[in-house]
């Protein structure tokens, strides 16, 4: 046969890599390695990415046909919230600061009130739900409503899971639990966290520009 | 060479842990496919109702009236009916046979193997994904056992059918909110398999196993898995929507003054096209979800049973990798009837006809891997070689139908049923019957009989051409789809011995898949033993016991020298250079 077919297959063998490549991470070998599980990280929030996309372009799209829409009035207190969300982000960053120069109790208080802060963000969008629902604007008032409740919904399951992340991380750094192999839980719920947030801002300006 | 062994693992012991709730992905893979053929034996028996209507439309069945009481009356089964199966037929093949056998199945099987992993990257999430799928599977057949039963509204749920409740007809209610429901659920499945897929070919692979050394495989399991991510998390989105509107009266895609049933809705302004939109943004990279594990598997089985190297390894890469991209950009060419600009409908044509390019390359590929090699025809190769064959057929009435102009004709026709059947559903079926018959020996450490699998692939093949390729001249005919009766049409009446014909070809392919039944299960407990590496083929999944032991490699991380498909090379002392094989094979000789 004509070496011609194999001959751009066959090469010399690639160099050894360091790292990685072990076919199987963590310590016992069959869990997730720290790479692989910002890898899953990367590729969950490219999903959400997605799923908020197809929302975005229902309510941009939604918005430009109809001529049912009238543009809701934000509840204040998101503003507040708004500020809380970028608040707890930011304790969280400072405690991830704080753990890598070894100041785990620093650590500990940022992380214990960025996390106290995430949960006092979700009471926040309670209030601004509480408060439409007084104003007489529910799910299917209007369109611009129905996304509001729509959005602020499906943001807030994201901080519940972010949040439950944060809490664990918080649970094992008090209980003095948090050893080398748990770094990757402090990593990826930070990144996680600092997604949703950013999420949220998209969310506002979402509201404010189109709503 | 192999690193020295580093930890080898042992298998949990209980029975819940080792076959129901399983971490292994060996276990898990099969619980896919097993999943899957439970759902392929419900999708089969649905169409061939579906065809015993078409053809005896009047017939008077006794025990249809005791399996539908009201919805067949009398034994005769009404139109609603029909398109109830419709619905189930095509929602439960697309979502959990073609989504679920050749990804979920084979590619959590065979991935971790083929790239010298232990396990997927998140085990714990793999069972979740599973057992997810499992519920939403539940919950679908669920819908053929509530008042009214399963939904009209075909797979694709389009609204306003789909969105306005049980006014819309039976099946509206209840049927279709779980329909909803249960798509939902799978998206969510769907999206942790893509996690674990994605994470473990990129950070998994074991030392040299460089991503131009992956097999072709694990390439469509990643591009797939890749489509699946963006496209379920998509119509995840779409869904919850659909059901606000369903349930909480919102009105997303119920436009105003919709009358139903003599009744004026109270929704308002919503728009139907925007579901359609968002449901096409997903349904057309699912027709690549489909295929391209099929893909992975002709090439694999081609290379191996041709004795040669694919032909351009890197052309059948980067042909994979644009037919996933350009799936994202051709939506548009499922709605040419829904009164797009021309302009629109005219860039949705082009970049329809550019994923013919790649497909090209891809079947010339496959041709010029098999020209000139020493061709071993086993079962796998024949449905390989199927697949092939399929895909051209199912590939060119492609070519017609993006293009609006004549689109716009066959839209509503038999001619769009028997494109999609031929290459997402027949084509894809092949791929799975290939891979079935190539990995049974590493997955049961026993052969499957070949004489059983050549007249199965025999009567199989000529079987689904006799059903499908006269769907083709029946859409030329103008034959509109979705039509429960073509008894009361006079332009159709002279085709009705065509579709007498196709119930029959429809009958006699049903029931050869009794002999793949018989030889799946027979080889299971008697086939042959089969050695190590059968097939001689090159891959990691042949260098390690049939079938493998609990942690795949036992414990040692395998270490890759060669590409895949070193078959025939000069000068090596056997036909086939392993991957694992050391680098310089011709010393050993």
């Amino acid at each position: 046969m004509p070496s011609s077919i194999t001959s751009d297959i066959i090469k010399p063998p690639a160099p050894p890599r360091g790292g990685g490549f072990g076919g199987g991470g963590g310590p016992d070998g069959r869990g997730a390695s720290r790479r692989a599980s910002m890898t899953g990280l990367i590729v969950l929030l490219a999903a959400t990415t997605m799923a908020f996309a197809a929302f975005t372009s229902a309510f941009v799209v939604r918005r430009g046909i109809s001529d049912d829409w009238v543009a809701l009035r934000l509840p204040r207190v998101v503003w507040a919230n708004t500020g809380i969300l970028l608040v707890s982000s930011l304790l969280l960053e400072l405690g991830r600061r704080a753990l890598k120069t070894g100041r785990r109790s620093a650590f500990n208080g940022f992380w214990t009130a960025g996390t106290v802060l995430g949960a006092l963000f979700l009471v926040g969008q309670a209030i601004a739900w509480l408060q439409l629902n007084a104003a007489g604007i529910f799910v299917a008032t209007n369109p611009s409503s129905s996304f509001f409740y729509l959005l602020t919904a499906a943001h807030g399951l994201h901080i519940v899971g972010g949040l439950s992340a944060l809490a664990y991380v918080d649970v094992q750094a008090l209980r003095l639990r948090l050893g080398p192999g748990k770094r990757t839980a402090v990593d990826v719920s930070a990144l996680f966290w600092h997604f949703v947030d950013g999420l949220w801002l998209f969310l506002m300006v979402l509201f404010l520009v189109w709503g | 060479m192999s690193a020295p062994v580093v930890h080898a693992h042992h298998a949990p012991q209980g029975f819940i842990r080792k076959y129901i709730f399983s971490l292994d992905h060996k276990v898990i893979g099969i619980q896919y496919y097993f999943l899957a053929l439970f759902s392929v034996l419900v999708g089969m028996s649905l169409s061939l109702l579906m065809r015993f209507h078409m053809v005896h439309p009047d017939a008077k069945v006794a025990w249809f009236a005791h399996l539908w009481p009201t919805a067949a009356q009398g034994g005769i089964m009404t139109p609603e009916l029909y398109l109830s199966l419709m619905t189930m037929h095509g929602t439960i093949m697309v979502f959990f046979v073609l989504t679920t056998a050749p990804q979920s199945g084979f590619g959590n099987y065979f991935l971790p193997i083929q790239i010298g992993a232990e396990d997927m990257a998140f085990p714990v999430l793999n069972m979740l994904s599973f057992w997810t799928t499992f519920i939403a599977l539940v919950v679908m057949v669920a819908a053929f056992f509530v008042q009214g039963g399963p939904p009209l509204s075909g797979w694709t749920g389009y609204p306003p059918l789909s969105g306005i409740g049980p006014l819309a007809g039976p099946g509206e209610g209840l049927g279709q909110t779980l329909w909803i429901v249960s798509i939902a659920i799978f998206c969510g499945a769907s999206l942790m398999g893509a996690i674990n897929f994605i994470a473990t070919l990129i950070d998994l692979r074991c030392q040299g196993m460089s991503l131009m050394r992956l097999p072709l495989t694990c390439w469509t399991w990643f591009v797939t898995a890749i489509l699946g991510l963006l496209g379920f998390a998509v119509l995840l989105a779409a869904g919850v929507l659909l059901i606000l509107d369903r349930s909480a009266g919102t009105s997303f895609f119920i436009p105003a003054g919709l009358m139903v049933s003599d009744q004026i809705l109270s929704h308002k302004g919503g728009s139907p096209l925007l579901w359609q939109h968002l449901f096409w943004f997903f349904g057309h990279p699912e027709v690549y979800i489909a295929i391209l594990p099929g893909m992975g598997v002709t090439s694999q089985i081609l290379s191996t049973f041709a004795r040669k190297a694919v032909y351009g390894y890197r052309a059948m890469v980067y042909a994979i990798l644009s037919i996933g991209f350009l799936g994202f950009m051709v939506w548009g060419h499922h709605m040419f009837m829904s009164g797009m600009s021309p302009y629109s409908a005219m860039a949705f044509s082009v970049l329809t006809m550019a994923i013919g390019v790649p497909s090209a390359i891809k079947t010339f590929n496959w041709i010029g891997t098999l020209w000139g090699g020493k061709i071993r025809f086993t079962t796998a190769m024949m449905f390989a070689l199927g697949f092939v064959s399929l895909f051209v057929t199912g590939g060119l009435s492609g070519i017609f139908l993006g293009q609006p102009a004549l689109d716009l004709y066959f839209h509503d026709t038999y001619f769009v049923v028997g494109h999609f059947h031929m290459i997402m559903g027949v084509a894809a079926i092949f791929g799975m019957f290939a891979g079935t018959f190539y990995w049974f020996p590493k997955m049961y450490g026993r052969m499957m009989n070949e004489t059983l699998g050549k007249i199965h692939f025999y009567v199989t093949f000529l079987g689904v051409y006799a059903i499908f390729t006269p769907m083709h001249y029946l859409g030329l005919a103008g034959n509109p789809r979705r039509y429960a009766d073509f008894t009361n049409f006079e332009f159709l009446g002279k085709l009705l011995p065509v579709h007498s014909f196709m119930t029959q070809a429809a009958y006699g392919t049903a029931a050869i898949q009794i002999l793949f039944f018989i030889n799946l299960f027979w080889s299971m407990k008697y086939g042959k033993k089969a050695p190590m590496n059968p097939w001689e083929a090159t891959t990691l999944e042949w260098t390690i016991p049939s079938p493998p032991p609990f942690d795949n490699f036992g414990g040692v991380h395998p270490v890759v020298n060669h590409g895949p498909y070193e078959y025939s090379v000069p000068g090596a002392p056997r036909d086939f250079i392993m991957q694992t094989d050391p680098v310089d094979v011709h010393a050993e000789s």
